[in-house]
């Protein structure tokens, strides 16, 4: 039993319990946000000594390799993005600053967790601890909406646990065992193709399903997204959905390997499902919050597409649009949470003539929806290229033929926004201020946006090198 | 030994510069504006001691070339797309011209955007411009080179539009990006299908696989395709009409399109693909007769404008024809050579331009005139120019539009004797333009100003004029051609064959003749306005091009046209997409949203029926 594999996570859970105490004893609140990047920084240390290994401990629950240190550190920087887009959030809250950035590091861990673990039990537990931590978020705020998007997620979420658990108990009562290594064993010696493991699969694909906000099981999105404290919705958008796909990823790759069921054609066709709901029913939406819901909603379509190409290159293909996507879906709400303190509105109306006011702050939102949708010199562009590759490679042209109809269509509402920014009258002259912390985070997020987009080779040789641990 | 990284520093300095001013001094320092024009000079130097560099490692180079290994850029399945850059002969040359024309331009610009609200703005596009050009001629796959192809095309948008508050600059801007477009769409296309036929766009490899890959006809379409971008960028007959009006922006950025930047891009770009159209008879024949003919048509509509750029930009279409009849004539070299020296004094007549202008007002010549005596340095440094865009032995342009004329007998005699009017039209226009502008005495007008307010203008503009009247008269003298693979000819032997002394008279006759109607006025140019009425006509109406454009193929074909197929089109599918798809997608937004009912049990609900359907569709098809 090696603990230091469990560094990052044991470090990060100390700094979240600092957090919570030091917020009992100091008065100057402030210090609490650099703890929790301190946390952070420290915990990707940890995690960068182990990079290159490859370890499996508590008897085989927990697996480092490369696959799941990748995933550390997206998680890690996209909680330190979070909690530097939290800094006017956290000084206008009065109370609870440390729990809210301790809740953040706790999901983390949460999150880290998942990506690391070859056990179906624990990945319920690293589920429901991130999970848990994320309904406390989302209804931090003393508001009707907030509070009633955390119920209705925390009911939600219930729900899925509770699918998720039942496919569990399926797969586990059929093949004896919750390693994941140990079922594939058992699948291809005997289980194989049985009703009962499809419908445990079908169970587990809801449970995730969840997670990544796929359809049928998108319905909490768009309020949960309004409800939630912005960045906390940048959080879930991003984080959140990542981690369920690396859990896709191990547990369907690993597991169920030798199923003769095609697994990858449940998510094709669930995948475009889900990206023309969530472009069409984004068209319509006034609120920019719950217009990116049904957005993000339509980029776990896309992203499905890296599930549907059961090959390496879907792979591959599925963490470096997870990269893209992370900087560019956090790059759009860091913005709308500057945009926001000011205009105190989240209708698209109300950005009107923005660029006039905040012409920074309109380029960088500018140039992430036009990363989302998919133009070049940005990251989008370059991840959507090359999932549709693997997709087209693997033999789903039809995939490939909706999701560029769907990346059309997307273009219209993120564009329109774009357009009432630039061309159309402000409403009014003042300027929009913004921390020093989010113009921070902000600018990050657009550099990547466009490194990404002009120099990906880099980005993808890390996917591919990361991927050969997962084996296909 | 030249290391890459000096070869990327020469376009990605200026890019940086551009950075820097968009994104440090404009927001933060807007007040102090020089500080935008000394970051944007110091960095088009820099270029230019890295580009004197890369000249003098590829005159010591074996075979005149820098190798240098590309990278790969991004790999998307089996297509893996390079960034790299080569420099040879070719491109040391382009280097050089672009940065030494681009540095006296921004040295000018100080004095002559003095006090203009986007001097911060207009420093950074210029940055930008000067780097994409460098980039593109740096470029080793067509790839690259098309991103800093398009990127150059942005630039000069942006910058002839510059003064966007004014309809006219927005127009023209606009009426350039578009124009230019049209040519970029077959370029586009050739190096889609090069790509496609050769499993490659690296150039150096394009020409060993290319002409073994590739049946003649496909080649001859594929040179096509590039040559009809290098019509739209160099404003080729038919596309040239995008070129005068680009005198809207300000006039430095004038004598930077005109001469180093933009319109040498097309040149440049068939000389870099030179091998694809020497495989192809009927590609260098049409690239000759395209050449010949604009040369001598914008030549003749250059004999009758009376806006001092008008005359210029004209005669810049005129002096790119040369270029282009030299490079299907089969001579890179002398084509490049005259890209050189026509670089030189071409900028060097548009900074005299902008000197006239800055003093009288105006761009009107029949407002100007006795010029001589109150900008004596403008005077000598435009007077030079046109002696060299003449072609007057021994100065710069001599050498090289008499190395195309030589190219033109040897292959078509016909382009030949219209290249020889075309130099007697050039003398003509030109020392019109001089003896207009700064023979007789000052007319003064409702734009000039008085002439007591007339002035010289200031040393930061008059340098860089001295500075490109000095390299006026001495490019041509540079073994420039003899460099580039082609013959150089000796300084007096020239005067021995009787071919130069064929041009020398024309030329020499045109002088005389515009001596005559302008200055000395023998003869009076209403009268022969008068005589030749119709052919008058003709050419002051731009052989109603512009008309053709914009009433008959923009309005009755483009407009017209596209209203009735519109108009069908509105009638039968969009009326049925809009009851069908269109109207369908936005019902279904709107059905899809009800369903969004914010309720929790149907949410939960909808888990539970998403499970059972997705169970039932699995027992159903899968196996």
């Amino acid at each position: 039993m090696n603990l230091y594999l469990l560094s990052p996570e044991i470090s990060l859970t100390a700094f979240a319990i600092l957090v919570i105490l030091l917020d009992l004893v100091i008065k100057r609140k402030g210090i609490l946000v650099y703890v929790s990047i301190l946390g952070l920084i420290t915990s990707a240390v940890f995690a960068a000594t182990l990079w290159g290994g490859e370890a499996t401990t508590f008897g085989g629950m927990l697996v480092v390799d490369g696959f799941s240190i990748f995933f550390k550190f997206l998680f890690i920087g996209v909680a330190i993005m979070v909690v530097l887009a939290s800094v006017d959030y956290v000084s206008r809250i009065k109370r609870f600053q440390g729990e809210y950035l301790a809740l953040i590091l706790l999901s983390a861990v949460g999150m880290m967790l998942m990506a690391s673990t070859g056990e179906l039990v624990s990945i319920y537990i690293s589920l429901e601890l991130t999970g848990i931590s994320l309904y406390v978020l989302t209804g931090f705020l003393k508001d009707p909406k907030s509070s009633e998007a955390g119920l209705k997620y925390l009911l939600l979420g219930a729900v899925a646990s509770a699918v998720l658990l039942y496919g569990m108990a399926m797969v586990f009562g059929l093949t004896g065992t919750t390693h994941l290594g140990d079922i594939a064993t058992a699948v291809s010696s005997g289980a194989l193709g049985s009703p009962a493991l499809l419908m445990g699969i079908v169970l587990l694909v809801a449970g995730f399903g969840f997670k990544i906000a796929c359809v049928p099981f998108q319905m909490w999105v768009p309020d949960v997204y309004e409800g939630a404290p912005t960045p906390i919705t940048a959080y879930l958008s991003v984080a959140s959905k990542a981690a369920g796909f690396a859990v896709i990823l191990r547990v369907f790759y690993t597991a169920f390997g030798p199923v003769s069921l095609d697994w990858g054609m449940i998510f094709a066709v669930l995948g475009a499902i889900t990206m023309t709901l969530g472009n069409i029913v984004a068209i319509p939406q006034t609120n920019i919050k719950r217009m990116l819901g049904y957005s993000s909603i339509a980029q776990a379509g896309y992203l499905m597409m890296g599930l549907a190409a059961v090959s390496s290159l879907g792979q591959s293909g599925l963490l470096f649009f997870l990269v893209s996507y992370a900087f560019t879906n956090l790059g759009a709400f860091i913005a709308i949470i500057a945009i926001s303190n000011k205009v105190d509105s989240d209708m698209i109306a109300d950005y009107r003539g923005m660029a006039r006011h905040a012409p920074l702050l309109s380029l960088a939102l500018a140039l992430c929806l036009i990363s989302l949708t998919g133009i070049p010199p940005t990251a989008g562009f370059m991840a959507k290229v090359y999932i549709f590759n693997a997709a087209m490679q693997y033999g789903l042209l039809w995939l490939v033929v909706i999701a560029v109809i769907n990346t059309v269509i997307s273009a219209y509402y993120y564009l329109r926004v774009v357009k009432v920014m630039f061309l159309e009258a402000p409403a009014s002259q003042e300027r929009v201020p913004s921390s020093g912390a989010l113009r921070f985070a902000l600018c990050i997020a657009c550099i990547g946006v466009l490194v990404i987009g002009v120099i990906p080779s880099y980005f993808l040789r890390i996917a591919e090198v990361v991927v050969r641990a997962l084996g296909s | 030994m030249f290391p890459e990284a000096a070869g990327w520093a020469i376009f990605l300095v200026p890019v940086l510069s551009f950075a820097i001013i968009s994104l440090i001094t404009r927001p933060f320092f807007n007040s102090r504006p020089r500080i935008s024009a000394y970051i944007t000079i110091a960095s088009i130097s820099s270029s230019l001691i890295l580009s004197l560099w890369a000249l003098v490692s590829v005159i010591q180079a074996p075979g005149h070339a820098i190798l240098l290994e590309p990278h790969d850029w991004v790999t998307i399945g089996s297509t893996t797309i390079q960034v790299g850059i080569a420099i040879d002969s070719l491109t040391a040359v382009m280097l050089i011209v672009i940065t030494v024309v681009s540095l006296m331009v921004q040295i000018y610009s100080q004095g002559y955007m003095h006090g203009d609200g986007g001097y911060h703005r207009y420093f950074a596009f210029m940055s930008l411009f000067t780097g994409s050009m460098l980039g593109l001629v740096l470029a080793s796959n067509l790839v690259m080179l098309y991103v800093f192809w398009e990127l150059v095309g942005l630039c000069s948008y942006l910058l002839i539009g510059f003064w966007f508050h004014r309809p006219e600059a927005a127009r023209a801007a606009v009426k350039a990006f578009l124009v230019t477009r049209i040519g970029d769409f077959g370029f586009l296309a050739a190096i889609i299908f090069l790509y496609a036929k050769t499993g490659t766009f690296d150039i150096a490899e394009l020409y060993v696989v290319a002409p073994a890959l590739l049946s003649a006809t496909a080649l001859t379409w594929a040179a096509i395709g590039i040559f009809s971008g290098a019509v739209g960028k160099s404003a080729q007959f038919p596309l040239h009409t995008w070129l005068p009006d680009a005198m809207e922006g300000p006039t430095p950025v004038s004598a930077l399109i005109h001469a180093a930047t933009m319109v040498a891009a097309g040149v440049y770009l068939v000389a870099r693909t030179f091998p694809l159209f020497a495989q192809s008879p009927q590609a260098m024949t049409t690239v000759a007769i395209i050449g010949g003919f604009t040369a001598i048509f914008a030549a003749s509509m250059g004999l009758v404008m009376t806006d001092i750029k008008r005359v210029l930009a004209y005669s810049t279409i005129s002096q790119l024809g040369y270029m282009m009849l030299g490079l299907g004539a089969g001579s890179v070299a002398f084509a490049i050579f005259h890209l050189a020296n026509h670089a030189f004094f071409k900028s060097l007549l548009f900074l005299g331009a902008g000197s006239v202008n800055h003093a009288t007002g105006t761009f009107d010549m029949r407002e100007m005139g006795g010029l001589k005596k109150y900008m004596p340095w403008t005077y000598a440094a435009f007077l030079i120019a046109s002696l060299s865009i003449a072609g007057i032995w021994p100065l710069a342009g001599f050498w090289s539009k008499d190395g195309i004329l030589l190219h033109a007998w040897g292959s078509t005699p016909v382009l030949f004797y219209l290249a020889m009017i075309t130099v007697f039209m050039t003398a003509f226009y030109m020392f019109r333009v001089v003896f207009l502008t700064f023979g007789g005495s000052y007319r003064g007008g409702s734009e000039a100003r008085s002439a007591h307010a007339l002035h010289e203008s200031p040393k930061v503009m008059l340098i860089p004029m001295v500075i490109l009247a000095i390299l006026s008269i001495t490019s041509g003298w540079l073994p420039i051609s003899g460099f580039l693979g082609g013959e150089s000819m000796g300084f007096f032997e020239v005067l021995s064959h009787p071919m130069p002394w064929v041009s020398l008279i024309l030329a020499g006759l045109g002088i005389l003749l515009a001596y005559a109607m302008y200055s000395a006025k023998w003869l009076s140019p209403e009268a022969v306005g008068r005589r030749f009425q119709a052919l008058y006509r003709v050419l002051w109406n731009k052989y109603w091009f512009d008309e053709l454009y914009e009433r008959v193929f923009i309005f009755s074909v483009l407009v017209d046209g596209l209203f009735l197929v519109l108009q069908w089109f509105d009638t039968y599918i969009v009326d049925g997409l809009v009851n069908g798809v269109a109207g369908a997608t936005i019902a279904a937004g709107g059905i899809l949203r009800r369903l969004q009912t914010g309720q929790l049990q149907v949410y939960g609900l909808a888990i539970f029926i998403g499970v059972l359907a997705i169970a039932a569709c699995l027992f159903i098809f899968a196996p």
